[in-house]
Order: structure tokens, then C-alpha cells, then sequence
């Protein structure tokens, strides 16, 4: 029972790995939604990040946390970028669904 | 160390419910708040492992920036989401299966790995101890010194976003009256009033 509350490095590697499937099978789900597959790359970052703290904490090494920052700016601004394109989009096409997206098909 | 067990076992818990809702929710705005949930059990977690700078600028960054971002675009486009879940179930299976095989590797890989223990001895900024230097003073003397032009690229990329954002979004609408300031100030007298001597008794 101690053995199942003392929390090492795999507790939140697991995590993590959770978080990442969860991250996927959302793209999967919501094929249609760009919005909703914009949320599932976040929560990719996040379980990306929650691997870099985790690692950064128990190797004693404070490089993982400054990592974990600089994906989080990275995160940040391709939110941003996204919901751009896609408010763009839709004022120019009136859908955003992922299926009518083919204006670069030629 | 009972309490940090449980305490992990919860907020985990949460963040993977949290998880499993964004992707599942029927109405994006729902998916708005649990990624919310999710981010801030997140942050709580950051804090239970010591890395509390880091918890802090993921509420700010994500929840207060990023989340809201994501609740403004879904709640201010007119889509009609009921049309985007079809297929939904019909997508489930693939789904279903690519995930399952993805987290069984993922475990799988986590299961077999081991660590040496020299690797303990090789990181190069060694976490100072927290009576002495609390967790946002140690992130600063290292990244205003060893990572400071990393530090300004993440500046940069910033900065490139938001003009890339504001470029993308900005409407030139053409036929709408603006004032003009530069014109205003530049009319002189002789444009605006041309004086006519008028004899009386005569029109013009």
C-alpha cells in the first residue's frame, strides 16, 4: 500500500502517456471539428510537458523545466496562428468543416 | 508521503476525466471548460513534483490566454455543431484502436526502460535546494544567463505570432468614411473659401 502512494517517475510518465492517447484519439474522434482537434494538439503539448517536468524534477536538473517553457511559447503562439486561420476561413468560406478544406487542392 | 500518493491519485485522475471530456463533449464550449479543468489539475500537479513557476504560467498562459482564446473563437463563430458530430461513432473504432495501440507501446516502452544511475550525475543545472533558492529564482539565474538568446527567440516566436495574427485577421473594408487627420490639417484657407465680389442689384 506504501509502495502504491510512494509516487516515482512513473506515476507521471503514465500520465503523461494517458494524456497523449487521450490527445490522438481526439484528432481521430473529431475529424470534422478543427476546433476540437486544435484542443486535442494542446492537450499533446501539455502531456509533452508534463514529461519534461517530470524528468526535469526527478534527475534533479533544472534544463527540463526551462524546456517546458519555451514548448509552452511555442504552444501559445500556434494557438493563435490556428484560431486565426480559422477565423479567416470562415469569414471567407462560411464552413469550417476539415472535409470542405481543399482550397490547395488546384 | 501517504497524502502526495493521494493527492497525485487525484488530481490524475481529474486531469485524465478532464481529458477524455474535451474530446467527447457534445458542445465545444463544454470542451472549452474541461480543458480548463484539465490544464489547472495540470498546474496543481507541477506544484506537487516542485516546479511551481511553471504551474503558475500555465494558469496564466493557458487558462487565462490560450483557453480563453479557444472559448472567444468557438462561442463568436456561427457553426453549427450538431452537423460536425456525424461520424462521429463511425470514426470510433479506428480511434479506439490506434490509441490503444499507441499507450500499449508507450507503456510498454516505460515498463522496460531503466535508468542508470549516473545519469543522476550528468544533468547540467542542478536543482538547488528549496529552503535556500525557491523554484522561480533558480528558473531565472539560469535563463537570463545560460539560455538568454533561446530565451529571446521565444520572444521573437512570440512577437512573429501576434503579428502573424493580427495580419491574418485584419479586414481592409473599402467605402467606410474615416476621418483623416493628415488632409484635416493640411487644408489651408484658400481650398475651402474663394471670396466673389457680388455687385449689388446683380446675382452671381
Amino acid at each position: 500500500m506504501i509502495e502504491f502512494l510512494t509516487i516515482g517517475l512513473g506515476h507521471y510518465l503514465t500520465l503523461a502517456a494517458v494524456l497523449f492517447t487521450i490527445g490522438i484519439f481526439g484528432i481521430f474522434l473529431n475529424r470534422k471539428n478543427v476546433i476540437i482537434i486544435l484542443m486535442s494538439i494542446e492537450l499533446m503539448l501539455l502531456a509533452v510537458n508534463i514529461n519534461l517536468v517530470s524528468f526535469s524534477a526527478f534527475l534533479y536538473d533544472l534544463v527540463g523545466q526551462i524546456f517546458a517553457m519555451f514548448v509552452l511559447t511555442v504552444a501559445a503562439g500556434e494557438a493563435a496562428i490556428g484560431l486565426a486561420i480559422i477565423v479567416v476561413y470562415f469569414r471567407n468560406r462560411g464552413t469550417i468543416e476539415v472535409e470542405d478544406i481543399n482550397l490547395m487542392k488546384g | 508521503m501517504i497524502l502526495q500518493g493521494l493527492t497525485f491519485y487525484l488530481f490524475a485522475a481529474v486531469a485524465v476525466a478532464g481529458g477524455v471530456m474535451v474530446v467527447s463533449a457534445r458542445n465545444p464550449v463544454h470542451s472549452v471548460l474541461f480543458l480548463i479543468l484539465t490544464f489547472f489539475t495540470t498546474a496543481a500537479l507541477f506544484v506537487l513534483i516542485g516546479a511551481e513557476f511553471l504551474a503558475m504560467v500555465l494558469v496564466v498562459v493557458y487558462v487565462g490566454a490560450v483557453a480563453v482564446l479557444f472559448m472567444f473563437v468557438v462561442m463568436m463563430l456561427d457553426i453549427n455543431f450538431v452537423e460536425m458530430r456525424e461520424g462521429f461513432l463511425q470514426y470510433m473504432p479506428i480511434g479506439v484502436l490506434v490509441g490503444i495501440i499507441l499507450l500499449v507501446e508507450l507503456l510498454m516502452v516505460l515498463g522496460t526502460a531503466s535508468m542508470s544511475p549516473e545519469v543522476l550525475a550528468t544533468g547540467t543545472e542542478p536543482i538547488p535546494d528549496l529552503a535556500q533558492r525557491h523554484n522561480t529564482a533558480a528558473i531565472g539565474d539560469v535563463i537570463y544567463t545560460k539560455y538568454i538568446y533561446l530565451f529571446q527567440a521565444a520572444g521573437m516566436i512570440l512577437l512573429i505570432a501576434m503579428v502573424g495574427a493580427i495580419v491574418l485577421t485584419l479586414r481592409q473594408r473599402p467605402g467606410v468614411r474615416k476621418q483623416k487627420i493628415a488632409d484635416q490639417l493640411a487644408r489651408r484657407r484658400e481650398d475651402a473659401v474663394e471670396l466673389k465680389k457680388v455687385q449689388p442689384g446683380q446675382g452671381i
